[in-house]
């Protein structure tokens, strides 16, 4: 990729992460790593992103707010899963309360592994998703509208304990 | 006189990566009252005990949070150590002991950082994690992990530092002393700093020491807590200091973060100097049969890890109490009165680890 | 090493006077915690004066009521919620009662079942 026809500004969102793979998303904004030399710039408003960073998995609570982040990102837009419980459950997989990775519930584009990513391949990952951003643009691709609805509780939900 | 309205703070605020959600009362300008909510991490990995064998859950122990996390992991195999009667090598206490201090560097530098992004300072946080890539360089060096390192194991470390780099870490910290003089000197000093903290968020001593707060939260209220004082590990043989600072507000609390880096530095330097040489790690047979509340403090104050064997290779129950936790009833009396342009100010001076909090 | 730990057992009916008694030692509320022991639930509480730990240990069963310890200790309101939602003991009359969202699982109570993921190919069961 010679130039970036625009300077592309990513949304990260922690999903029930550890933290470890957050703070090498924010490590990458700082001068050791900089990715603002390549015009990326971490905002906090979902209409303004063009990339969804996502760390951790799905988990009951925060569902509707990835959903939410996710339906109101303008087209083109792109997701990166970043770091092993974002891509498959990672060691928490196991867990009551984890439904896995972020593709169960959204159309994931760029997965980074590792635990914790490093900041090398968080850079990789969003470079890689410029490449799908760019793509999408150009094809006019329309990202679907993400709903739950067919989201049951668990079945032994009732079972457990008290009422 | 004027209505009440509930503003949200949170789950995804661009003041924190991470999700904190608050329900604020206001009244005007004025914050009245504080709902928590918490869940938006919760993945229930205590209950991975029942699938793990205890050897193994280190590495999940070690998860729960990422910017603590080897403290994590030291707390755990301390307590399984302690109900299986272990003599841990002594090497391998006093490298522990250093790599808990190098994580308490990074996790300060880290937060005051956040701590000046959330002021508007973003030179400051700039600065501040240019800084730590030099504590993380020394602690990937020497575990192979930035931020994850998986170096505690029952029994020991993985791995052992030489005496060389041993020298080269200490000079490496000396020489950064003073960038971290100048970096301190705008937290101490700073006019409009000062004018941010100042008189802001005022917690009693009376009130952190009965709400339970630990760490630099109730260190900088005047209530001397400090786990490292009971002398795990090494911390017996090290002399130093907790920092104390009396006035209870968003300056004093950050003004003991500052000074503790510092406090880090000397111990990590003591502990070079009186490192023995010797084994790092020694063979583990059976299983823990018994309960023990294990403590250690943590860049954000006390945490507990309870675990109980009953001598099978699964433990019957590990639960944390994390320093977050035990910080969110200060943090909402903090909260009441105050500015609704104060909050993520005051929110992030209790330094918050969700991660941690929810587990 | 380590200060030694002795748990004393006392009965559902005596945790707020040792609360009250705590707190006018002058101990902190260092934290409650369950465990699930067959079909008992264990509850402790741990309180800190100057690094040396008083702990208590009730019994209890499922449904069970245990009373509050937040009008003695106001923090308590976060162990409290923690033990009502993850175990289902009903704790009767908390300062901030989030009655059952203060966590929010998949599994109701999840801590007084055995779970198993059936529907995942990488378990070890």
């Amino acid at each position: 990729m010679t130039y970036l026809a625009k300077s592309p500004w990513i949304i990260h969102y922690d999903a029930s992460s550890c933290n470890g793979c957050d703070i090498e998303i924010l490590a990458c904004l700082t001068p050791m790593y900089d990715v603002e030399r390549f015009g990326i710039i971490n905002t906090g408003n979902p209409k303004h992103a063009d990339i969804f960073v996502v760390t951790g998995s799905i988990n009951e609570a925060n569902r509707e707010v990835i959903q939410n982040i996710y339906n109101q990102m303008p087209d083109p837009k792109v997701v990166v899963a970043v770091g092993i419980c974002a891509c498959s459950g990672g060691v928490f997989r196991e867990c009551y309360n984890i439904a896995g990775g972020i593709d169960k519930l959204i159309p994931v584009d760029v997965y980074v592994p590792g635990c914790a990513a490093r900041p090398e391949s968080i850079i990789d990952g969003i470079v890689t998703a410029l490449g799908v951003l760019e793509e999408k643009r150009k094809n006019r691709v329309s990202s679907p509208m993400v709903t739950d609805h067919d989201h049951k509780a668990h079945h032994k939900h009732a079972e457990g304990g008290a009422q | 006189m004027s209505k009440q309205i509930t503003v949200p703070f949170g789950p995804q605020h661009p003041v924190l990566p991470e999700p904190l959600h608050l329900d604020l009362v206001l009244e005007d300008e004025k914050v009245v009252d504080v709902i928590p909510t918490i869940g938006y991490v919760h993945r229930g990995l205590e209950k991975l005990v029942e699938k793990r064998e205890f050897t193994e859950y280190v590495f999940i122990a070690e998860r729960i949070c990422g910017i603590c996390s080897f403290i994590h992991s030291q707390t755990y195999v301390q307590g399984i150590e302690q109900i299986m009667g272990l003599e841990v090598p002594e090497r391998a206490q006093y490298l522990r002991t250093i790599w808990s201090e190098y994580s308490r560097l990074h996790s300060h530098l880290l937060w005051l950082g956040l701590f000046a992004d959330s002021m508007g300072f973003e030179s400051v946080f700039m600065n501040a994690w240019r800084l730590r890539e030099h504590i993380l360089d020394d602690l990937e060096a020497t575990t192979g992990g930035r931020v994850i390192q998986g170096v505690c194991k029952v029994g020991g470390v993985r791995r052992d530092i030489s005496p060389e780099k041993l020298d080269e870490m200490v000079r490496g910290l000396k020489g950064m002393e003073h960038e971290l003089q100048d970096l301190s000197k705008v937290f101490l000093h700073d006019n409009s700093i000062q004018h941010r903290l100042r008189g802001i968020g005022v917690l009693s001593k009376e009130d952190a020491y009965q709400l339970g707060a630990v760490g630099p939260s109730a260190r900088g209220s005047g209530v001397a807590i400090d786990i490292r004082e009971t002398g795990y590990a090494a911390f017996g043989k090290i002399n130093f200091k907790p920092v104390v600072e009396y006035e209870g507000d968003c300056y004093a609390r950050c003004a003991v973060r500052v000074k503790e880096m510092f406090t880090s530095i000397d111990i990590i330097e003591q502990c070079a100097k009186k490192i023995p040489d010797g084994p790092v790690d020694m063979k583990v047979t059976g299983a823990p049969d018994g309960e023990y509340f294990s403590r250690a403090e943590q860049p954000r104050g006390e945490v507990i890890h309870y675990i109980k064997g009953n001598g099978k290779k699964n433990l019957v129950r590990h639960r944390v109490r994390t320093p977050t936790f035990t910080n969110i009833p200060p943090l909402v009396t903090l909260l009441k009165g105050c500015d609704l342009a104060d909050v993520p100010v005051i929110v992030l001076t209790i330094d918050p680890c969700i991660g941690c909090a929810e587990r | 090493m380590m200060e030694p730990q002795l748990i004393t057992p006392i009965g559902v009916g005596d945790v707020v006077t040792k609360a009250e008694q705590a707190k006018r030692d002058g101990n902190r509320l260092v934290q409650i915690g369950c465990t699930k022991i067959g079909d008992d639930f264990e509850i402790i509480y741990v309180y800190d004066k100057n690094y040396q730990m008083t702990s208590y240990r009730i019994t209890v069963k499922q449904d069970d009521e245990i009373p509050s310890i937040s009008g003695v200790y106001f923090g308590a309101f976060v162990y409290e919620n923690e033990i009502h939602d993850l175990y289902g003991i009903h704790v009767k009359g908390i300062n901030i009662d989030f009655k059952g969202t203060f966590y929010k699982t998949v599994i109701k109570h999840p801590f007084s079942v055995t779970i198993v993921k059936e529907d995942d190919s990488c378990q070890n069961k």
